[in-house]
């Protein structure tokens, strides 16, 4: 959490590999990621890393099946697994009467579960959401935030970037930002995994 | 007037802005307007400067000649025959060898008064008249021989002064010549397994000297012939005066009309209009696809700029004239550019009949001609202002703003048959997907192209077969052959400016999907070749298109408009079709490497 203009995109889009920082280090699961080449970032994206926006990003011209099936096709899986995947998560996520809609017929609530479907189907390490509900209603936004918590309950490790402290207060750790820096972390639970510190390079 | 002065200035800023946009369309304008005047000069060139060479050396209805001082009375006899109303001559001619500069040549020559003479009185472009010791050379002779007022040439031997260089209506122009010596003329090729008779003179060029200097320069006099030239009361009578009187092919006393002179004088002129005018309408077509490529994006463009400046509290009539200032800057630096260029290179095609006044130089750019490239220059501004300023003024201010760009077209059946093929191709359909139409302009750009290139084989191959047959002159080959570079040079050009363009467009309207595909994993590489591969594809389907039915097509709508022997034309071979696919393919390939390259290394942060 932090004010806007704080940092907090900066430190996501260094996270998953979309910038690379100007002095530092960017380690991922104990391995550097910041001085490694664009297509081994882009291998990262494909398979550990993999992001949800504020403003969705869906491909108009796909469905949303297409939209969710693009991110394993990418990944280099067979046309027919990658369709079967996404019609699963889908449903998962209480989709599956929209799957051959276009994101302009679907809500704001529904375009975001497109698009956490897409950034589960490769089964990443760690799902990146910046500002995820900062573009829904408040109906949505208890929509997305008890996907967030289905899924943290399931095991899927996730840093959200909010606004929110109703999804704040669902997480592990809690890390505040002000002018591109830390300034304090909370555990509010005894906490699923503990790797979100070392995830970041912060030790404690 | 600081309402103009707000527009221009508005306009000019919006220019230097989108400085790459500006210069892509000025230069798609540019080369219509510039192809536009070619074909507008070359087809005055094909007409006029015999007609104004006539008038401006009292050319002769006909020409009549004999090859013996014995029938000087025959011609005496036809100079009061009826119907004519003036002559002059006759005059001897004798056949020489002249060198100049380590060159020889045959050349007629034909020995004149120093007094004007009443019909056929060459126009001295340079220098002067004849004179005793002074020689006078056609025009477009002196131009091949590279000689001019000041130089020596030797005649048989004797050294004379050029003192002039003139054109004349009574023979066409070097290298084009009717035969008006005794010993005989050919002007084709040589076949190489006959001996010429003796004395004959090969591609004769033409030379004027006193009379008396002709006379010293005859051995005897039987190595003297004569020329007449005659004025008719009705020059439209001259065919059936020659027929009256005798002159058939091959008789006694052959003669020339004036019909006939000016269909050899402009014979050539005439091929090569036919070849530029068909080389306009390709480069009109590629044009026009760039052109819509590129005034169609920014149409969209604009939309969303007309609501913003509304916004802000312009008018929609001031928006609509920023535009319109706008599209008219670039259409008249174009239209400006395009008659220069035009008229420049035109004379490069047209130099087969300097012999004829107004035939070389700039003196074809008429009126007309700059009117119409102008008015077409001004045409695509008014079109291009006309679409998104009555779209706009339609919109409200707020749907205009909403119009962010053009939503993307969803074409089914070629996303899920993306979704079988490897990353870069799927990318590369889907590229394609988002923009059908672009990618018909795409294809047709190519075809078009690709066609031209064919016909392009098919000519040089004839014209490669046609020193040996006769019909044309190596002179001539060389004159359509480069027509027909500089007609190559045009259309690769502007197919160059339009692959670029449809690339660029591609890489700019793609840079959201591109961002995206790359977060979700797409390596730069991959988004590199799918934008690439999005123009290749097309190219490869156009350059077949080209091929088969397009350059077969052309080519038969060629002969068919010509009323040429296409049994004659020798096809392109399988080969050079299959080189010519894969060689369009591997330079669009070239061509879009680099914005497609910027494209697929774009920042992801910086658009998503
Ligand atoms: N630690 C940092 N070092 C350098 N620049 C930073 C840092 N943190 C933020 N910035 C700059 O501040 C700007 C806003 O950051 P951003 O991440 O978009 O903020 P937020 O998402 O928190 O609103 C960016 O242009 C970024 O370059
Ligand atoms: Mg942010």
């Amino acid at each position: 959490m932090g004010p806007s203009g704080c940092g907090k995109s900066t430190l996501l889009h260094l996270l998953g590999g979309l910038d690379r920082p100007s002095a530092g280090e960017v380690s991922l699961n104990g391995r550097r990621t910041d001085n490694i080449s664009e297509k081994a970032l882009a291998r990262m994206r494909r398979t550990e890393v993999s992001y949800v926006f504020q403003s969705f990003h869906l491909m108009e011209e796909l469905t949303a099946v297409e939209n969710v099936e693009l991110a394993a096709l990418l990944a280099g899986r067979s046309p027919r697994v990658a369709r079967r995947r996404a019609e699963e998560l889908l449903d998962q996520l209480g989709l599956s009467g929209r799957a051959r809609f276009l994101p302009s017929a679907l809500s704001g609530g529904q375009r975001q579960r497109v698009a956490v479907a897409r950034a589960l189907s490769n089964e990443p390490l760690v799902v990146l959401a910046d500002e995820p509900t900062g573009n829904l209603d408040s109906a949505a936004t208890l929509d997305v935030l008890q996907l967030f918590k289905d899924l943290h309950e399931s095991g899927q490790t996730l840093v959200i970037v909010t606004h929110d402290a109703r999804i704040a207060a669902t997480a592990d750790r809690k890390f505040s930002m002000r002018d591109g820096a830390f300034v304090d972390e909370a555990r509010l639970t005894g906490g699923t995994t503990g790797q979100l510190g070392a995830l970041v390079g912060l030790e404690d | 007037m600081g309402r103009i002065v707000l527009v221009i200035r508005l306009a000019l800023r919006d220019l230097r802005r989108r400085r790459t946009e500006a210069a892509l369309l000025l230069i798609a304008v540019l080369a219509s307007t510039t192809t536009l005047t070619l074909g507008l000069v070359l087809r005055d060139a094909a007409s006029d400067p015999y007609q104004s060479t006539r008038a401006a050396t009292k050319g002769p209805d006909v020409v009549a000649g004999v090859s013996q001082a014995d029938d000087l009375a025959e011609l005496g006899k036809l100079a009061i025959a009826s119907g004519v109303t003036e002559h002059s001559g006759p005059y001897p001619v004798i056949a020489a060898k002249l060198e100049a500069s380590g060159r020889t040549s045959d050349v007629q020559v034909e020995g004149r008064d120093a007094a004007d003479a009443a019909v056929d009185q060459p126009e001295v472009t340079q220098g002067s008249w004849v004179g005793d010791g002074g020689v006078v050379l056609e025009a477009a002779f002196a131009d091949s021989l590279d000689v001019g007022v000041g130089d020596s040439v030797a005649l048989d031997g004797r050294s004379f002064k050029v003192v002039g260089v003139a054109v004349t209506a009574a023979m066409p122009p070097y290298p084009g010549a009717s035969c008006i010596v005794s010993a005989g003329c050919i002007n084709g090729a040589i076949p190489d397994d006959r001996n010429l008779p003796a004395g004959l003179l090969y591609k004769p060029g033409l030379a004027w000297l006193t009379q008396a200097d002709v006379l010293s320069l005859a051995m005897d006099r039987s190595a003297l012939s004569y020329v007449m030239n005659l004025k008719l009361a009705d020059p439209d009578e001259a065919q059936a005066f020659v027929d009256r009187n005798g002159g058939h092919y091959g008789g006694a006393m052959p003669m020339q009309t004036w019909e006939s002179i000016l269909a050899d004088a402009t014979d050539l002129a005439r091929d090569s209009q036919i070849l530029l005018l068909i080389g306009a309408w390709l480069l009109g077509l590629l044009a026009v696809a760039s052109l819509s490529v590129l005034v169609g994006g920014r149409i969209a463009d604009q939309t969303r700029r007309i609501g913003l400046l509304k916004a802000v509290g312009g008018t929609p009539g001031l928006v609509a004239a920023v535009l319109l200032a706008e599209y008219l800057l670039v259409a008249v630096v174009a239209a400006a550019a395009g008659l220069t260029i035009g008229a420049l290179t035109a004379p490069l095609l047209t130099e087969s009949s300097a012999g004829l006044v107004g035939g070389a130089g700039t003196a074809s750019l008429t009126w007309s001609t700059i009117g119409l490239v102008t008015a077409v220059a001004l045409g695509v501004a008014v079109v291009a202002t006309a679409v998104p300023a009555v779209r706009a003024a339609r919109s409200s201010t707020v749907s205009a703003l909403a119009d962010a760009a053009r939503p993307p077209r969803r074409t089914g059946w070629l996303i899920s048959l993306s979704a079988r093929l490897p990353v870069p191709l799927l990318l590369a359909l889907r590229v394609a997907a988002r923009r059908p139409r672009r990618v018909v302009l795409g294809v047709v750009s190519i075809a078009v192209t690709v066609s031209g290139i064919y016909v392009l084989l098919v000519l040089n191959a004839f014209l490669g077969e046609q020193p040996g047959t006769g019909a044309y002159t190596e002179d001539q080959v060389a004159v359509l052959r480069r027509v027909l570079l500089v007609w190559t040079v045009i259309l690769l050009s502007l197919a160059a400016v339009n692959a670029i363009v449809i690339t660029w467009a591609t890489a700019l309207d793609n840079r959201y999907a591109s961002a995206l595909a790359r977060a979700l994993g797409a390596t730069p590489q991959e988004v590199t070749v799918a934008l690439a591969t999005a123009q290749v594809l097309p190219a490869f389907l156009g350059a077949v298109l080209g091929v088969f039915p397009g350059g077969f097509l052309l080519f038969a709508a060629i002969n068919t408009i010509t009323g040429g022997d296409g049994d004659k034309a020798t096809l392109p071979a399988p080969w050079q079709l299959v080189a010519l696919v894969l060689a369009t393919v591997l330079v669009v390939a070239a061509l879009t490497s680099v914005p497609a390259h910027l494209g697929g290394r774009r920042p992801v942060t910086a658009t998503l």
